[in-house]
């Protein structure tokens, strides 16, 4: 019987024949941490005595979540990562350097990889044709010293996806939909598979943004296969050579098979606390937002800020509505600004903040306090996540959070001229 | 035999419910950390939970982050196990490989404050409050190895390598 992507890729690391339930040791490709998992990382590789990384060059620490250092506490983390890095020899993204699992799809991996990093989204590779799954600080610490990891290697649901992209909806929609359809443990220990005729529709950027969130319905995967898209992609990224044609065998055993029709879905709104919790954009009309935030690993892409130029050229953003923006990457921005949309954005009032997550996780750069609402393009909505446990989080695609820029309140980008 | 009082939480406890994002600032000051323990489901958890004590979720506990904060601060908490009806992916290995064992039974009829026994061995809980009887499933055998180890940095140490 034919393998699906999970299992053909465990079967290549491993030196097993993979199959779903099996546990395997495979070989890893790319491990990381990041700034709020990394100094708890590298005290477990010290509990361990272990010394030495099992692959310098395969190791990798990314200042993310807290870059510049907003307080002392966090920057002395910093600090020990840095110290860290200079003693293993590891690879390291410095402040400004960009949210990691944007880095990881720009120049780190590659179809065929298995990634692991000490952070939910590193399933964002997924988009790839990596088997790229998160990880807490304990198994990380002991793939930096031995290279490799255990897997239960999971059952795969097919995503089979048809039509196309009406105007105004984007990947954030489709994935916000699947999420609400089959609930935040609706894929949980498996892996979401993404096929059908339609995925030659999805550019990289909507493939990121989707496998980004196959977490938030607990999947341990998200898998692209590696296709045309991809192979653009990498040549784009001047990586040509690390293209490798990828895909499931064609009697792969799928656990259940869920059909999207692209052409169907609407712009959607996932309402505080949960990400499951969708709604139709034009159904919250009338919902006041304090505060929008545009980027992200999951929409903070150059697709993601050209579309908010698009809708808020010309215009301004509502007095009442703080706006922030926060490219995934360096190159997004060095873009983003050639481009014009830079510009844009600042004339509609966007405040523009440095590579990295931002006011994602309720650190800085734009924290809530109580009974205030934003509207989010991130992936996570929970309760206190932005700052205030009395906050309120909306997530939204990069469209519906310029609509609701210049009105002030929850808006369907159809709805603005 | 484990022994204590259940804390009963419901559906979707995330990793910012247990130990938010914003307290991130603390994380290398684990003492200090450990007083936002659950802080954003029941702001009066950690000055309640006494050692020996139970989380007791619903669907889905642990989901969201990669932070093995979440499952650290539990255990500092003196909580000496969690029962849930599912866990997510992460939260699940991360509590393992600390040491602290997450048991997957039916915990509807469990209610807040009720005294439970667990015996790990033999899989089973005992509501000492209601009565009833319950089973948990059993972890896969590199899992259990770790829990057994007291974790995964100790199981490394030990084996040098991970034994299937
Ligand atoms: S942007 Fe948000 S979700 Fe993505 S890695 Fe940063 S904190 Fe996590």
């Amino acid at each position: 019987m034919g393998k699906t992507l999970a299992e053909k890729i465990l079967s290549l690391k491993s030196g097993c024949d993979a199959r779903a339930g099996d546990i395997v040791i495979a070989q890893v490709d790319l491990v990381f941490a990041q700034d709020t998992t990394g100094p708890l990382t590298i005290r477990q590789f010290q509990a361990g005595n272990f010394e030495r990384l099992a692959n310098p060059e395969k190791t990798a620490l990314f200042f993310d979540h807290a870059a510049p250092s907003p307080n002392r506490e966090l920057a002395s983390d910093h600090q020990f990562m840095r110290q860290f890095a200079r003693e293993t020899g590891c690879l390291i993204s410095d402040v400004g350097g960009g949210i990691c699992h944007q880095l990881v799809a720009e120049s780190m991996t590659k179809p065929g990889d298995v990634v692991v990093g000490a952070d939910s989204h590193t399933v964002t590779a997924g988009a790839l044709g990596a088997f790229a799954t998160g990880m807490g600080s304990s198994d990380v610490a002991v793939v930096f010293a031995l290279g490799k990891t255990w897997f239960r290697v999971p059952e795969s649901i097919k995503i089979s996806v048809t039509g196309e992209f009406r105007r105004g909806v984007m990947a954030k929609d489709l994935v916000l939909n699947l999420i609400g359809s089959i609930g935040a443990d609706g894929a949980t220990y498996k892996a979401l598979e993404f096929g059908g005729e339609g995925l030659d529709r999805l550019t990289m950027s909507d493939r990121l943004t989707i496998a980004n969130m196959a977490v938030e319905a607990g999947a341990k995967v998200g898998l692209f296969p590696a296709d045309r898209v991809t192979r653009n992609y990498l040549n784009h990224q001047k990586r040509g050579e690390d293209y490798q044609p990828f895909s499931a065998d064609k009697d792969a055993c799928y656990e259940s098979q869920i059909n999207i029709n692209l052409t169907a879905l609407e712009p959607t709104v996932a309402k505080p606390h949960q990400v499951a919790n969708i709604a139709p954009a034009r159904e919250l009309k009338g919902t006041k937002i304090d505060q929008v935030f545009i980027g992200t690993c999951t929409n903070g892409r150059l697709e993601d800020i050209a579309t908010a130029a698009a809708i808020l050229k010309g215009k301004k953003h509502h007095p009442r509505t703080r706006f922030i923006i926060a490219p995934a990457s360096p190159q997004i921005l060095l873009d983003a600004i050639s481009a014009g949309y830079i510009r844009t954005l600042v004339e509609a009032g966007a405040v523009i903040m440095p590579p990295g997550c931002a006011a994602c996780l309720g650190l800085h750069q734009g924290v809530l306090a109580s009974g205030e609402a934003c509207l989010s393009t991130a992936n996570r909505n929970f309760k206190g996540r932005m700052g205030s446990p009395e906050a309120f989080i909306y997530l939204g695609s990069p469209a519906t959070a310029a609509a609701t820029v210049i009105t002030g309140e929850i808006t369907d980008p159809r709805d603005v001229k | 035999m484990l022994k204590g009082k259940a804390f009963k939480f419901g559906d979707g406890i995330s990793t910012d419910h247990i130990i938010p994002g914003r307290y991130a600032y603390l994380r290398s000051n684990l003492p200090e950390l450990a007083k936002h323990v659950m802080e954003d489901a029941d702001p009066d958890f950690s000055g309640k939970v006494n050692k020996g004590d139970f989380i007791v979720g619903g669907s889905n506990f642990g989901l969201g982050s990669s932070r093995e904060h979440a499952p650290l601060v539990i255990k500092m908490a003196g909580v000496s196990a969690i029962l849930a009806k599912s866990v997510a992916r992460i939260f699940f290995r991360n509590a393992i490989n600390l040491g602290l064992p997450v048991l997957i039974c039916d915990t509807d009829g469990i209610a807040d404050g009720d005294e439970l026994e667990v015996d790990l061995a033999k899989g089973t809980v005992y509501d000492k409050t209601s009565g009833q009887k319950l089973t948990f499933g059993k972890l896969p055998k590199v899992m259990l190895d770790i829990l057994n180890k007291g974790g995964l940095v100790p199981y490394i140490q030990k084996y040098g390598d991970f034994i299937l």
